[in-house]
């Protein structure tokens, strides 16, 4: 028996959320998933609230099915899971400033997204009046005499989004790290409350730029789910060919900036054009470059008319791309900075359930396609590369392995894309219901979607209430910079402050995934 | 790598010709370009790029002004590390509540003489994040803006058209 049914069969009740269950829980049973998870029984998907009770997503080992667990917080507090599973600490602490709930024997008391610069505090819960005055945060302390710290941030040197770091270090080495976050945050949950389904989908779509096909994705499967819509076909596979060129587009943005962090401009120029290409294709075949706002719920907002600018595409980075590849393998001065540097242990990786390149270049082999798997690709034909270094290097290789993969991917989708419609209308007041459910609180008629979808970066979970009259209850976007930035502090230690470029660029977390 | 670089010097230029000007950007930005201001930057300006809450789409736009095909440089304008080497800041995002004080700070920290481009729906009027407690909406609200480049992100071009219409007035 694993976690999940076991957990399953202890429930105080069973919630209708779609295609994964929720349950209600008690605070043993809570306690007892949080002790499961940390023992390695299952992983940490996500943690958020909704202002009643607090929701804890967990993933089966090998299957990849979703669990939500549910704890009513009546006196508003919850037993904390950071004091025993550390990656549901910043979470936790986002719920808190968020909603106002306290995490019982949390061990961090500060502030987490709250900078206390909003002029209120807990904007999602009980709102309580404050003055703008910025909260003092006082940083993690290295002791010792030859310490000294560097502070970097928010605004940073080059055209990235910001935040703070702050180093310690012992000379050139990096003693510790500690990142502050949370200066991007735009209160988009806040948003999403109340929000027509039009209107949540385009909020969801720039949870973060890069990512926007991701994030549209995971939220029209989520809504979907919940409403009970099924997608055109054609849709489906549009919506992956979508996600491939996303993933494509950023794979060649990030191989190209890392060797360029490591003084290598060449491989960002002749990358750039590669990347440059796909944008073009996009823009043209789906009249957006990043794709914005293409995928709504109910499948597709544009169809593919023509596939000639896309198999052209294909063709230039297969004849292009193998180049490059040579081109990394073969420079020693360049490798001699990416190999052995910021490495990312297996066991924290596994640990933290790190999504993404970062944990497939860590011996994680989760790929969200893959397991819990959804359509198409269950019918495509695809590896998931997975390396066991954890270095720079391999973060490089892994992404250099999975354009490949992209790009076999697009070609397939293009090779048997399904006729017929792209987009199903529907009206969100209506599905989604059945007869005799109209009866009753409103709370047992509304409808929860929850999804898991793929994105470059990593596993994008969305999660989603939608209320009586078609309206967003409430919606939770848990992007995989989550649980990948705490592992930029601990893969960061023992290394020269002049590779943290290196590292941090081989990451390449979202701060506005993040921050929301 | 040889054999690359050497291809690369063989083979034509993938940059693109330079956008044609908008008379309606011009007009607004010759008003605030004086004779001192040109005899100072000659024809290149300095940026200092600024996300003030972005969803980070605008500065994978802004980023692509560095590629070959559009090659910002060849105008004489380039990135900079620092607001103290900057003419223009380019600002993106609604200008989160969590952002304002770094975003005056780095304004403060620029020199006279010095232009504000707003980057975006979200620098124009916060875009789709106007009305949360978390945002101020527009780079307006909190420094004074010459030029609003729109869109959601706008093209590499759109960004291209402003740029270059703010270093030809100061030529
Ligand atoms: S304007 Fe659009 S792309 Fe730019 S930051 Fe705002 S939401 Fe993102």
């Amino acid at each position: 028996m694993s976690l999940r049914s076991d957990l399953i069969g202890e429930a105080v009740a069973i919630e209708p959320q779609h295609p994964w269950p929720r349950i209600r829980v008690d605070a043993e049973t809570w306690r007892r998933a949080i002790l499961g998870i940390a023992s390695g029984q299952a992983d940490l998907a996500g943690l958020w609230s909704d202002g009643a009770a607090v929701h804890l997503a967990l993933a089966e080992h090998g299957t990849g099915a979703l669990l939500v667990i549910s704890l009513a917080c009546p006196d508003g507090t919850f037993p904390s899971v950071g004091v025993t599973h550390p990656p549901a600490q910043r979470p936790e602490r986002a719920i808190r400033d968020l909603w106002g709930l306290e995490p019982e024997a949390a061990p961090d008391p500060r502030r987490w997204l709250d900078h206390g610069r909003w002029g209120l505090r807990h904007p999602l819960g009980d709102r309580a009046p404050h003055d703008t005055t910025p909260d003092a945060y006082p940083f993690l302390r290295a002791e010792g005499p030859p310490m000294h710290q560097i502070p970097v941030g928010p605004v940073h040197a080059g055209i990235i989004e910001p935040g703070h770091f702050r180093f310690t270090a012992n000379g050139e080495t990096v003693v510790r790290l500690e990142e502050r976050l949370g200066y991007v945050h735009k209160g988009i949950e806040g948003l999403m409350i109340g929000a027509s389904l039009d209107r949540a989908a385009r909020l969801a779509a720039r949870v973060s730029g890069d990512s926007t096909v991701a994030f549209s994705l995971a939220f029209a499967r989520a809504a979907e789910a919940a409403l009970g819509v099924a997608v055109p076909r054609r849709a489906v596979w549009l919506r992956a060919l979508m996600a491939e060129l996303e993933r494509l587009a950023n794979h060649l943005g990030d191989f190209g900036a890392i060797c360029n962090d490591a003084a290598f401009s060449l491989m960002l120029a002749q990358c750039g054009i590669l990347r440059e290409r796909v944008l073009r294709a996009a823009r043209t075949t789906f009249g957006h470059r990043l794709m914005m706002d293409r995928i709504v719920p109910g499948g597709a907002a544009v169809d593919l008319a023509d596939p000639a600018p896309l198999r052209a595409l294909i063709a230039d980075l297969r004849d292009a791309f193998p180049e490059l590849i040579e081109l990394y393998d073969a420079t020693a001065s360049l490798q001699n900075r990416t190999v052995s540097t910021g490495v990312l242990d297996r066991d924290l990786a596994r640990h933290w359930a790190v999504g993404g390149p970062i944990g497939r270049a860590s011996g994680r082999s989760f790929d969200a396609r893959r397991s819990p798997g959804y359509a198409p690709y269950d019918e495509l034909d695809f590896t998931v590369p997975v390396r066991t270094e954890g270095d720079v290097d391999a973060r490089i290789w892994i992404r250099i392995e999975e354009i490949g993969v992209s790009l076999g991917l697009i070609e397939q989708i293009l090779d048997r894309l399904p006729p017929g419609p792209v987009l199903r209308p529907f009206d969100p007041t209506v599905v989604g219901r059945t007869s005799g459910e109209d009866e009753g609180d409103s709370a047992a008629r509304s409808r929860e979607g929850i999804a898991l979808v793929e994105g470059f970066r990593g596993d994008v979970l969305v999660w989603v209430r939608v209320d009586d009259d078609g309206h967003i209850a409430r919606c939770h976007l848990r992007d995989p910079s989550v649980f990948q930035w705490p592992l930029l502090e601990a893969v960061i230690e023992g290394n020269i402050v002049a590779d943290f470029p290196l590292c941090n660029k081989s990451f390449n977390c979202s701060y506005s995934g993040h921050d929301l | 790598m040889r054999k690359l670089l050497f291809e690369s010097l063989l083979r034509r230029p993938l940059t693109e010709a330079p956008p044609r000007l908008d008379d309606a950007v011009l007009a607004t930005l010759a008003g605030r370009l004086d004779a001192v201001a040109r005899f100072r930057l000659g024809r290149s300006l300095s940026i200092r790029q600024v996300d003030a809450g972005s969803c980070n789409g605008c500065e994978l736009e802004i980023h692509a002004l560095g590629n070959s095909f559009y090659d910002l440089e060849r105008f004489g304008l380039r990135f900079v590390a620092s607001p103290r080497h900057a003419d223009v800041l380019l600002v993106t995002g609604p200008v989160t509540r969590n952002m304002r004080e770094a975003l005056e700070r780095t304004y403060v920290a620029t020199p006279e003489p010095k232009w504000v481009v707003a980057v975006g729906e979200c620098g124009f009027d916060g875009g789709e994040f106007a009305g949360s407690y978390a945002v101020l909406g527009g780079v307006s609200t909190v420094i004074p803006v010459d030029l609003h480049v729109r869109g959601c992100p706008p093209a590499p071009v759109a960004l291209l058209e402003g740029l270059v219409a703010l270093i030809e007035t100061s030529a």
